[in-house]
C-alpha cells in the first residue's frame, strides 16, 4: 500500500525538539516566571578548610527586598545528608555531604547561607554584607596529606581502599618475559553544560504540596530523597522536567540546592527560583576525572598480554556525593579494556581533599582507564619491537571468545560479561579510516617544522544500566499519541528517538506524537537517564507500551469493523481490514482515549566497543598540537537515529579533546580554585578541532533488549585521551618524550621536550 | 528604591519601552521585561556567546551591554529570525544538519551567524569558524553548525541580490 508509513527507526529523522529551540521558544529553568516569585542566591565558602565561628546576617536582613537569610541554624539540629545513589559502599557513608555547612567548611564553594530576595540582584547585593568569622585550617589538596584530617572521626583522609581482580596476577608477573610499570594521571575537569543549573520551587501551604521545576536525570530518586529530607510524603512532591541545556553526567544529581531551594520556598510560603551563575557552577557542580594510576603490564616476549596490575588513586574532593565511588571503580573495571588479559588485579584508593566533590562525567572512569592502558600498550609494544597495531590485534578479544566474563573487578556489582561484537573488525576499520598503512611511516617525522604522530585507542564501554524503565502511551481522543517515559531528557534528542519507536510500532505519523519525559507526574515510577541507558531501557519500555496499545487498538477496531484481528493492519493512523474497510485512530479513541503501560526490566549490561585513531602534529618549538585527522569507530548495536548518534559521537570527541588539551580545574595549595570563569577555564571552540569523523556501526545488536541497542553517546569520548595522547607521544618519540599526564598543554609539552633535550645533553 | 530609567528601543521590528534599573543588562531586560526568553545566559561574563543579540546590525553580547545603552537602537533576537511554524533559512539549515542538541547555545549562534551572513553572505569556512569561535557549544562539536551556516549562505546572497535590484 502506498500510504504505509516508512519505518522511522534507523532513519536520520529531523528532530521534533528543534523548531522550538531554533525559534527561541524552548522552556528552560531560567525562563520560568510565576506570580510572587522570589529569587535566591547562595553564599559559598571563600576558603577551602575552616571552622565557622559565627555568621552575622543582620545587615543583609535589614536591606530592602530581602525576605530571608537561611543558614544551618534555620534548618535545625539534624542537617539533611545527601544520599549515595550509586555504588553504596558503607565506607563512604560518613563522608557524605550535608546540604549546608554548619560548623565546618571543606571546599571553596560549599553553601553556607541562602539569601532570598525580590530579585536576584538584590539577593546578590545582600550576600556581600553577610559577615562570617572563620578559623582557618590548613587545606588538604593532595594524596597522603594525612596530618589534617577533613573529618574529625577519621584518622586520615582515605575514605576507601579495596582490591579486586581475577586470575593470578602475581603468578603472571612472576613468569612474564616482560614487565613495565608506569604512573599516569588525568586532571580534574568537569562537563560544563551550557545551561547552568536552576530550579523553581513552589510550596502550596494549604495543600501541603511542593512542586520543583527544573529537575532531570533521576527525578524519581531525587523526589524520594527530598521527601525524606523535608519530612513530607513522596506523593506530596512533584519534580517537573522541562528543557535541559546539557547534562553529560553532572546535571540532575541531588545537590545541596535541591534541598535548600525547596526548603526556602516552604519556609517563606512563596515560589523561590534559583539560577546558578557560571562562577558558582564551576565550584559547585560535580568535578570529575582526577584519577592517578600506577599501571603494570606483564607480557610474553611475543607481545601476548599475561597480566595487568593497576592501582587507582582518586581525589574525591571534600565529600562523597550521590555517585559514590563510581568514577574510580569504573576506572579500575575498564583497565583491561577489550583485551584478553587472563590475570588482572586492581586496587582503588579514594581519598578526600578540600576541593569540590567529584561525580560522574560522560564516560566516567573509562576516559581515564583507556588512556592509562593504551599508553602503556604503546610503550610495551615499542620496547618489544612490535608494531603498535599488531600488538593490539594479537591481544583483542575475538568474537569466538564472547561472551567474555569480567567478573570481580567491582566489589559492589555482580558478574558481568562483554556481550557481543567483533572487536577486531572495528579495529581494522579504524586503521583503514585513518590510513594507517599509508601514514605509519610518518610516525615521529619532522616535516615543515612539526612532528607527525598517529595514535590508536581501543575501548569497550558499558551501557544500559538496570533495573528497569517504565512508559505509558495514550491514543488521545483526537487521534494523536502521547508517550510518557521515566527516562530524562538531557538535550540528547530523546523525544525524537522515542517518537520514532512509537511511530513505527503504531503506524502513526511522527508529527502526531508528543513525548513527555522525566516528570514525576507522568508515571508511578521512573529510573532516569545515565549510563547510556535512555534508549536501551526507556526505548524498550516505550516499545512495550506501544505494542500493548497496538493490541488494544486492534481489539477496538475488530469490534468496530466486525473483522477478526488477523484481518486487520495498522496503516498510517488507521486500522484497515483485508476487505478494504477502515477506521481511523481518532474514531477509535473518540469516545475514550486508549491507554497502555509498558515496562522493561533488565540487569544485563550492554557493551558497545570501538577504536579511535588520531593523526596529530606537534610543534616542538612551542608544544602546540594540531589534530589533522580524527576517527572514532563504534559499534552501538543499533542506531535508532543515525544522525543523532553521529552528532553525539562528534560532540563527545570534541569534549574529549577538551579534556586532553584544555579543560582543567586548577587549585592552588590553599585549596583555592584558580579558574572559576569561562575566561580561564578553557573548552574547545569552533576553530580548535575542525577535522573529525565518526563511523557508527551496527554489526552486532545487543541481545539484552528488543531494540538491539547498546547505548551511544559515551563511546565518542572514552578513547579520546588514549588515541590522542598516543599520537602526541608518537610524534615526540624521536625526542625521547613520553606522555604520562594530561592535559597536554603547550607549556607542559614544551617543558617535556626541553627536559628530554637537557637529559640527552647530560648523558652525552 | 533603586532609581529606574525608561528606555525606548525597537525589538524585532516593534518599538517598545522598558523600565529598568541602570545596572540591568540588555539580556536581562529582553528576558525579564519583554519576556523574550529565547536569548539565553550561559556565563554572564561575555565569553560563551549564548546571549548574543543583534544591535543595529552588529552581533553583541547581551550580558555585556546595559539596557540603558540600547536607547534608540534596533535589536534583533532569535525570536526575530523566524517562528517555530515559519523557520528562517538559517534555522532550517540548522535543523537539517542536526546543528543543535540541547538547544541552549543555539540562539546566540543563530544571531551571530545571521549578523555575519547579512554582512558577508560569501564568508568562507575559515571566516565562519573564526566568527563562531566566539560562541561555546558543548553538545555538537561545532561541525554540523559550520555545515549549516555554510549551507544557509545562499539564502543571504539571494537577499543581497534582491536588495541590489
Amino acid at each position: 500500500m502506498s500510504d504505509v508509513a516508512k519505518f522511522l527507526v534507523g532513519c536520520a529523522v529531523e528532530r521534533m525538539e528543534d523548531a522550538r529551540f531554533l525559534s527561541g521558544s524552548g522552556n528552560f529553568a531560567d525562563d520560568l516566571a510565576v506570580d510572587g516569585m522570589l529569587h535566591a542566591a547562595i553564599l559559598r565558602s571563600p576558603i577551602a578548610h575552616a571552622r565557622i565561628m559565627s555568621i552575622d546576617a543582620s545587615a543583609a536582613l535589614a536591606m530592602p527586598g530581602i525576605h530571608a537569610v537561611i543558614t544551618a541554624r534555620d534548618i535545625g539540629d539534624a542537617i539533611p545528608i545527601i544520599p549515595l545513589r550509586l555504588a553504596p559502599l558503607p565506607e563512604f557513608e560518613p563522608f557524605r555531604q550535608p546540604v549546608i555547612a554548619s560548623d565546618k567548611v571543606r571546599y571553596v564553594g560549599e553553601p553556607i547561607a541562602v539569601v532570598v530576595a525580590d530579585s536576584r540582584a538584590l539577593a546578590e547585593d545582600a550576600l556581600e554584607t553577610i559577615g562570617i568569622e572563620f578559623e582557618a585550617l590548613s587545606a588538604v589538596t593532595e594524596r597522603g596529606a594525612s596530618e589534617n584530617a577533613l573529618f574529625d572521626f577519621a584518622e586520615d583522609n582515605v575514605a576507601l581502599r579495596y582490591d579486586a581482580g581475577f586470575g593470578d596476577a602475581d603468578a603472571a608477573f612472576a613468569s612474564a618475559d616482560y614487565v613495565r610499570t608506569e604512573r599516569f594521571s588525568v586532571q580534574r575537569h568537569t562537563a560544563l553544560p551550557m545551561e547552568t543549573r536552576g530550579l523553581l520551587a513552589e510550596w502550596n501551604s494549604s495543600a501541603g504540596r511542593l512542586v520543583v521545576t527544573g529537575a532531570t536525570k533521576v527525578t524519581f530518586y531525587n523526589r524520594r530523597a527530598l521527601a525524606q529530607m523535608l519530612g513530607v510524603r513522596e506523593d506530596d512532591i512533584d519534580l517537573i522536567e522541562i528543557d535541559v541545556g546539557g547534562g553529560f553526567g553532572v546535571r540532575g544529581e541531588f545537590y545541596p540546592e535541591d534541598f535548600l531551594i525547596p526548603f526556602a520556598a516552604r519556609k517563606l510560603a512563596r515560589p523561590v527560583k534559583w539560577i546558578e551563575d557560571r562562577r558558582e557552577h564551576l565550584m559547585a557542580i560535580n568535578h570529575s576525572r582526577d584519577i592517578a594510576c600506577e599501571l603494570s603490564l606483564a607480557c610474553r616476549s611475543d607481545g601476548m598480554m599475561l597480566g595487568l596490575r593497576g592501582r587507582i588513586f582518586a581525589d574525591m574532593g571534600a565529600y562523597i556525593r550521590t555517585n559514590g565511588g563510581v568514577v574510580p571503580a569504573k576506572a579500575a573495571q575498564f583497565l583491561p579494556g577489550p583485551y584478553r588479559i587472563p590475570n588482572v588485579s586492581v586496587s582503588v584508593e579514594a581519598f578526600m581533599t578540600n576541593k569540590t566533590p567529584v561525580g560522574t562525567y560522560r564516560g566516567p572512569g573509562r576516559f581515564e582507564a583507556n588512556f592509562f592502558r593504551e599508553r602503556l600498550i604503546d610503550m610495551a609494544a615499542t620496547d618489544l619491537g612490535i608494531d603498535i597495531a599488531e600488538f593490539r590485534r594479537k591481544n583483542l578479544i575475538t568474537e569466538q571468545e564472547l561472551p567474555y566474563p569480567i567478573d570481580g573487578l567491582v566489589p559492589y556489582e555482580g558478574p558481568t560479561s562483554y556481550d557481543t561484537g567483533d572487536y577486531v573488525e572495528v579495529f581494522e576499520r579504524a586503521l583503514k579510516e585513518i590510513g594507517w598503512h599509508e601514514k605509519r611511516h610518518l610516525q615521529g617525522k619532522l616535516i615543515d617544522g612539526v612532528r607527525h604522530g598517529i595514535g590508536l585507542g581501543c575501548f569497550v564501554e558499558s551501557g544500559g544500566a538496570g533495573p528497569k524503565e517504565n512508559a505509558a502511551v495514550t491514543l488521545e481522543k483526537d487521534g494523536s499519541l502521547t508517550v510518557a517515559v521515566g527516562s530524562s531528557v538531557l538535550g540528547q534528542g530523546l523525544e525524537t528517538v522515542l517518537g520514532q519507536i512509537a511511530s513505527d510500532t503504531l503506524s502513526i505519523p511522527f508529527d502526531r506524537i508528543r513525548v513527555l519525559h522525566g516528570s514525576t507526574t507522568l508515571l508511578d515510577e521512573g529510573f532516569g537517564t545515565y549510563h547510556s541507558r535512555a534508549v536501551v531501557m526507556g526505548g524498550s519500555a516505550v516499545l512495550d507500551a506501544a505494542t500493548r496499545l497496538r493490541e488494544k487498538i486492534l481489539q477496538q477496531a475488530s469490534n468496530h469493523l466486525g473483522r477478526p484481528n488477523s484481518e486487520l493492519k495498522l496503516v498510517n493512523a488507521k486500522v484497515v481490514a483485508d476487505n478494504g474497510a477502515s477506521v481511523s485512530f481518532a474514531a477509535l479513541a473518540a469516545g475514550r482515549e486508549l491507554q497502555a503501560d509498558g515496562t522493561f526490566s533488565n540487569d544485563v549490561r550492554t557493551y558497545s566497543y570501538g577504536t579511535h585513531a588520531a593523526h596529530v602534529t606537534v610543534d616542538p618549538r612551542t608544544g602546540a598540537v594540531k589534530v589533522l585527522d580524527y576517527i572514532a569507530v563504534e559499534d552501538v548495536g543499533r542506531a535508532i537515529n543515525p544522525a543523532i548518534v553521529h552528532g553525539q559521537a562528534i560532540g563527545a570527541i570534541v569534549q574529549g579533546l577538551g579534556g586532553v588539551f584544555l579543560d582543567h580545574l586548577i587549585y592552588d595549595d590553599q585549596g583555592q580554585l584558580l579558574n572559576a570563569s569561562l575566561a580561564d577555564y578553557l573548552v574547545p571552540t569552533a576553530s580548535d578541532f575542525p577535522v573529525l569523523r565518526a563511523v557508527t556501526l551496527e554489526l552486532r545488536p545487543s541481545p539484552s533488549n528488543p531494540l538491539g541497542a547498546k547505548g551511544a553517546g559515551e563511546g565518542g569520548i572514552v578513547a579520546v585521551a588514549a588515541a590522542t595522547a598516543n599520537a602526541v607521544a608518537a610524534a615526540l618519540a624521536p625526542l625521547n618524550v613520553e606522555i604520562h599526564h594530561l592535559p597536554l598543554t603547550p607549556p607542559r609539552l614544551w617543558r617535556l621536550i626541553k627536559n628530554a633535550h637537557a637529559r640527552a645533553i647530560t648523558a652525552a | 528604591m533603586t532609581p529606574v530609567r525608561s528606555v525606548r528601543l525597537t525589538v524585532n521590528g516593534t518599538q517598545t519601552t522598558v523600565t529598568v534599573e541602570p545596572r540591568t543588562t540588555l539580556a536581562d531586560a529582553l528576558r525579564n521585561e519583554l519576556r523574550l526568553t529565547g536569548t539565553h545566559l550561559g556565563c554572564e561574563h561575555g565569553v560563551c556567546g549564548a546571549c548574543t543579540v543583534i544591535v543595529d546590525g552588529a552581533a553583541v553580547r547581551g550580558c555585556l551591554m546595559l539596557a540603558v545603552q540600547a536607547e534608540g537602537r534596533e535589536i534583533t533576537t532569535v525570536e526575530g529570525l523566524g517562528s517555530a511554524a515559519h523557520l528562517g533559512a538559517l534555522q532550517l539549515a540548522f535543523r537539517k544538519h542536526h546543528a543543535l542538541q540541547c538547544g541552549f547555545c543555539t540562539a546566540g549562534i543563530l544571531t551571530t551567524a545571521h549578523a555575519l551572513l547579512t554582512d558577508e553572505p560569501h564568508a568562507d569556512e575559515d571566516r565562519i569558524r573564526e566568527v563562531i569561535s566566539g560562541n561555546l557549544c558543548r553538545c555538537t562539536g561545532y561541525l554540523p553548525i559550520i555545515a549549516a551556516i555554510m549551507e544557509a549562505r545562499i539564502a543571504y546572497s539571494d537577499l543581497q541580490c534582491e536588495a541590489a535590484q
